[in-house]
């Protein structure tokens, strides 16, 4: 059974590109304005990492669901859409 | 001259396919364009395709759709830690045609559904993702892709763009939506044999059974589970909103591994193989969430336009119909040549005196409800729980003596009037 986030995350299947999608507009805010940086929880790719005093956003492992844009208490996440073709490729459900 | 069409629409999942669809069966210039390596690749649901809305697009698909089983049963379970109280519904004559629901793969269903699109005479782009909708004097009169030399013109524009409708939101057509309006899922598809999953469902051929899980589930915050079966394998998906799962402080996959070690559910699954790991955000916001739905020269469908139908699980069926009411909002403005906001009012209405916009309506306030009041989860999911231990536990014990003491347990909590007042409240959001 795939139990931790990284067996899952394995199991799909990715076309990154070489340029991020997602932006993390203020990286301040981020350690001065947000208690418990909340999208390092709720992100269902964990695609984001608070190393230290920095986030570190694994765009690459994004399911580009869009709980971050809307989930951020700051605003401060710019969401994009991968360029067409890259990102997640679902082949199942 | 660019090439301009008819129409375009953006997004190649159910909504965008199914106005696709009669848009280009009605002889207009129709161009679809996904962002994905195909349609399906980027979209996700629980996996149940209702009948009835998609056969107005496909007469008899079941015929020729990849479809996974039919359901023939739904269940709901209410879930506490230990226990659980179980209900449903069982019948044959939903494995016969024309069939109520069925279970699908929607990388394999949209593929299939937008080609249908396709023989209609539309023209599918893949791989194209639209950046931003051209505006010329206050009309939406294209797309502006990023393909080199990327503009594309038409008379009206389609977004079907789904939950995360950018498009939509960059028109004025809505604000942000907001993390209470929109419930975070994360699911997984275990491969299982079919001898095994039949067994264990108790189903025999090719019979499907769908089970939605309310309580324990999702730890007390509003939501579902779900477990769909499929051909060779099993959907297993939790959500919340998505502020409950902020609230909570949980991790969605967390979470799904909470389901999936359930006592009552692990039996259904264990040592089902994992093939893939899903997360997607489902609008939930309901009525008072719906965006503007028409401008001058644009329409808006489908999740994007938050078209889902939470409490009964529907969303891909209100997807095809307000596609096909939006083409049909099309057809009638060419005929008029007007493809100002006026002119496409029609859809605007459609949709709210069809089904969608009534269903939506009855349940306008329930979500807030639920959200606002937790314990008709985290309290009285319980103790039905103990209630049915209690009323099939035999230890003697008279059973008018066992009655009262299970009203006791409901009252005693919240108190009599509470209970009342709870389950009037209840009522009256349902009703």
């Amino acid at each position: 059974m795939a139990k931790t986030i990284e067996e899952k995350q394995y199991l799909v299947r990715y076309k990154a590109d070489k340029k991020s999608h997602l932006t993390i507009l203020n990286h301040e805010k981020c350690a001065t304005e947000c208690e418990g940086q909340i999208c390092t929880l709720f992100c269902p790719g964990d695609v984001y990492k608070w190393e230290g005093d920095r986030m570190f956003v694994g765009y690459e492992g994004c399911h580009e669901c869009g709980s971050c844009r809307i989930g951020c208490p700051n605003d401060n996440i710019k969401w994009e859409y991968p360029l067409g073709g890259h990102g997640i490729v679902f082949r199942l459900a | 001259m660019p090439e301009k069409f008819d129409v375009i629409v953006v997004g190649a999942g159910p909504a965008g396919a199914a106005c696709a669809n009669v848009c280009a069966k009605n002889g207009l210039k129709v161009l679809l364009i996904e962002r994905g390596e195909y349609p399906g690749s980027k979209n996700v649901m629980g996996g149940i395709l209702y009948r009835k809305q998609t056969e107005e697009i496909v007469p008899e698909f079941w015929k020729e759709a990849p479809i996974e089983r039919p359901v023939v049963e739904q269940r709901f379970w209410l879930l506490e830690k230990e226990s659980m109280v179980s209900m449903g519904y069982k019948g044959k004559e939903w494995a016969q045609e024309p069939y109520n629901n069925f279970t699908v793969l929607r990388a394999q269903f949209d593929q299939w559904f937008a080609k249908k699109a396709v023989e209609q005479g539309a023209l599918l782009i893949n791989e194209t993702v639209v950046l931003e909708c051209i505006v010329e004097g206050g009309k939406v009169v294209g797309v502006r892709t990023d393909r080199p030399d990327g503009d594309i013109y038409a008379d009206v524009v389609v977004l079907a763009d789904g939950v995360n409708s950018l498009l939509a939101k960059s028109l004025g057509f809505h604000k942000e939506f907001k993390p209470d309006q929109v419930a975070l899922c994360a699911m997984e598809v275990l491969n299982m044999p079919k001898g095994k999953i039949n067994d264990r469902f108790g189903l025999e051929g090719n019979e499907g059974c769908s089970v939605e899980i309310f309580g324990d589930a999702t730890q007390g915050q509003l939501g579902t589970a779900f477990l769909y079966t499929n051909k060779d394998s099993i959907n297993i998906g939790v959500g919340t909103t998505l502020s409950g799962m902020i609230r909570a402080k949980v991790k969605p996959y967390e979470l799904l591994e909470y389901v999936k070690n359930h006592p009552m559910i692990r039996p259904y699954i264990h040592d089902g193989e994992p093939a893939e790991y899903l997360a997607h955000l489902i609008p939930e916001g309901g009525y008072y969430a719906i965006p503007k739905l028409t401008g001058n020269g644009v329409l808006v469908i489908g999740d994007a336009a938050q078209l889902v139908n939470a409490i009964h699980r529907e969303g891909s069926n209100m997807a095809m119909s307000s596609g096909k009411m939006a083409a049909e909002a099309i057809i009638k403005a060419k005929q008029n040549n007007d493809f100002s906001e006026v002119g496409l009012d029609s859809y605007r209405t459609s949709i709210y005196d069809s089904f969608i916009g009534k269903d939506l309506k009855k349940y306008k306030d329930l979500t807030h409800t639920f959200e606002a009041n937790p314990q008709y989860l985290n309290e009285y999911i319980p103790l039905m729980n103990r209630a049915a231990s209690q009323f099939f536990t035999i230890d003697g014990t008279p059973k008018r003596e066992k009655q009262a003491k299970i009203m006791q347990s409901f009252t005693a909590g919240r108190g009599k009037l509470g209970v009342v007042k709870d389950m009037y409240q209840a009522w009256k959001v349902m009703k």
